[in-house]
């Protein structure tokens, strides 16, 4: 395509934009106005493109129609979701962009006339873009059903899984050489797109419901180099610059968010293969006893208590209490009590998602402690109340390598005088494993809805 | 190989360095908002849907054109939209922002 230099210019402006915008994103104080500045960055880039539009006047209206369709589509979805369900809502984002490139490559390689050729620069990024993109979309779309609950979050294994997706691997690079050396043509193409989304698939499966989010950051990566590859398919800069961006942020993200989990990323992309026989820890789990308390029992505890750590997790979040947990630690200061929040780096479904939900309930940001900055001082605390979270405090993280998320930097709970853990039901965390803190004996358990619960506490409290 | 094509490569190379330069240490709390606004950058593929589908011919063409400009939009829209979001709720324990209720 060839560009009036106005145009490229535009692009350029769009360009520094985006890359503005993300740096902006990164430090919390601007990260509002950076989503803004690259949002206007993303205007001008689609504003500047009317104009190298084909006059074709049944497709313009097509297009637009289009907008005008998914636009509302896009903006009600993203107003209307909970806050709980934000990394759903991404991965679906993630996933819709991964579609959108791989089919931008298909249309382009099906417009191609048959028997004349194209470049290889552009067959390659075809192939590339169909690829990633399919990936991305098939794998999103398993991220998306793991996190709604649609599916179960453990991993999925089977025997041979790891040959098989080696094998599906090994023949897209087969058909991908073949389409693009032989013009072996459409069909190729077709059957190209159809292995990705089997790669796609195949691949997040095996990885379990609490790694989603680097698994949805690393597809989002490859979004972005479909995006760029999109650039060289089309001969568009912007697609380039906006697309490898992302790519390689995207690939930085991952690994930051893999190194706050303590975990490698090949371990976590791959871990659930070969031992899958970890299965439950071994040992008479019914011969294990746990200690339930009423809430008046643990109402007093609190009420006479020096100082206590709440650790919120995702129950907290789902049963919508921390509004209700706000109250308690509101009437346990009024009383003289110490009250913190230890919050784990992936508490809640996501890196942040916790903070989000609590400043949500104007909890004051003092009273947020991050894990380096509370662990000590569990030792010291008369009272460890675990709302709704588990796998972040399973001392197995600590003590058993055999298990999932061993490796992993977790808050020091069991070190408190008394652990209170409110739980609908003795179920394992989301990633599946059964926690040995729960059969402490100084741990307590308040069965229920956390809400239920922390509301029956703040009147227990207030009785003590 | 022609100029443009050297062009893009060049683009594409800096773009890679660019992209791991441009944020570094970022806090945990933000992880989940960066990661939704680069999901939003890459919404940028609107702009290769659009050409496309107003170069398309024929109805498959057409047809896989549009789908790719209504999933581009969603993409683009939904991301800036649900990031904002994200970050709305930074702000509101920002004291001298006026704290809201």
């Amino acid at each position: 395509m060839h560009l009036a230099s106005w145009i490229v210019l535009l692009y350029l402006l769009a360009a520094v934009l985006f890359i503005v915008g993300l740096h902006q994103l990164s430090s919390p104080k601007h990260a509002r106005s950076g989503n803004l500045v690259a949002a206007l960055g993303a205007v001008i880039a689609v504003l500047a493109t009317i104009f190298v539009l084909h006059h074709q006047l049944l497709n313009i209206v097509l297009m637009v129609v289009a907008i005008v369709i998914a636009a509302p589509i896009g903006a009600v979805a993203a107003r209307a979701v909970k806050m709980t369900a934000m990394p759903q809502m991404v991965a679906t984002f993630n996933g819709v962009g991964g579609g959108a490139a791989a089919l931008v490559a298909v249309v382009e390689f099906l417009r191609v006339p048959t028997g004349s050729t194209i470049s290889l620069v552009v067959s390659i990024s075809v192939v590339f873009a169909v690829v990633i993109g399919a990936v991305s979309f098939a794998g999103s779309t398993i991220a998306f059903t793991k996190l709604q609950e649609m599916m179960r979050g453990t991993p999925i294994t089977y025997p041979g899984q790891q040959p098989v997706n080696a094998l599906v691997a090994a023949a897209i690079v087969a058909f991908g050489v073949l389409v693009v050396v032989s013009g072996i043509g459409v069909l190729g193409l077709w059957l190209l797109l159809l292995l990705a989304l089997v790669l796609g698939v195949a691949f997040v499966l095996p990885i379990g419901g609490a790694d989603m989010p680097v698994v949805i950051s690393l597809l989002n990566a490859f979004t972005g180099l479909a995006v760029a590859g999109d650039g060289f398919v089309v001969g568009n800069p912007v697609l380039i610059v906006g697309g490898t961006l992302v790519g390689a942020s995207g690939t930085f993200l991952t690994k930051m968010m893999s190194d706050a989990m303590g975990r490698s990323l090949g371990n976590l992309l791959f871990g659930a293969f070969g031992k899958i026989q970890v299965g439950p820890e071994a040992g008479p789990a019914g011969a294990k006893s746990v200690r339930a308390g009423s809430a008046e029992d643990i109402g007093t505890l609190l009420a006479y208590s020096q100082r206590v750590i709440i650790v919120p997790g995702y129950g907290l979040a789902v049963a919508q209490a921390q509004h209700v947990a706000r109250e308690l630690a509101d009437v346990l200061e009024k009383r003289g009590v110490t009250v913190d929040y230890a919050i784990h780096p992936v508490a809640g479904r996501m890196p942040g998602h916790m903070n989000v939900l609590l400043a949500e309930a104007n909890v004051p940001y003092e009273q947020l402690k991050d894990m380096e900055e509370i662990n000590d001082a569990f030792k010291s605390t008369d009272v460890a109340l675990v709302v709704g979270a588990n796998d972040v405090v399973n001392p197995a993280a600590r003590n058993s390598p055999g298990s999932p998320i061993y490796g992993m930097p977790i808050l020091n709970a069991d070190e408190a005088k008394n652990i209170v853990f409110m739980k609908r039901s003795m179920r394992p965390g989301f990633a599946g494993i059964d926690n040995e803190l729960l059969y402490d004996p100084k741990t307590i358990m308040l069965f229920g809805d956390a809400k239920d619960s922390l509301t029956k506490l703040v009147a227990a409290v207030k009785a003590a | 190989m022609n100029a443009q094509l050297v062009n893009e490569i060049s683009i594409f190379v800096l773009a890679v360095f660019l992209g791991f330069e441009v944020i570094s240490k970022v806090p945990t709390i933000l992880h989940t908002p960066l990661m939704s606004g680069s999901n939003a950058i890459h919404g940028v593929i609107l702009v290769g849907a659009m050409v496309i589908l107003t170069e398309a011919s024929g109805p498959l063409e057409i047809t896989v054109g549009f789908v790719a400009v209504v999933l581009a939009t969603i993409n683009m829209v939904g991301g800036y939209v649900v990031t904002d979001r994200m970050l709305e709720m930074f702000k509101s324990r920002n004291p001298k922002g006026g704290a809201r209720s």
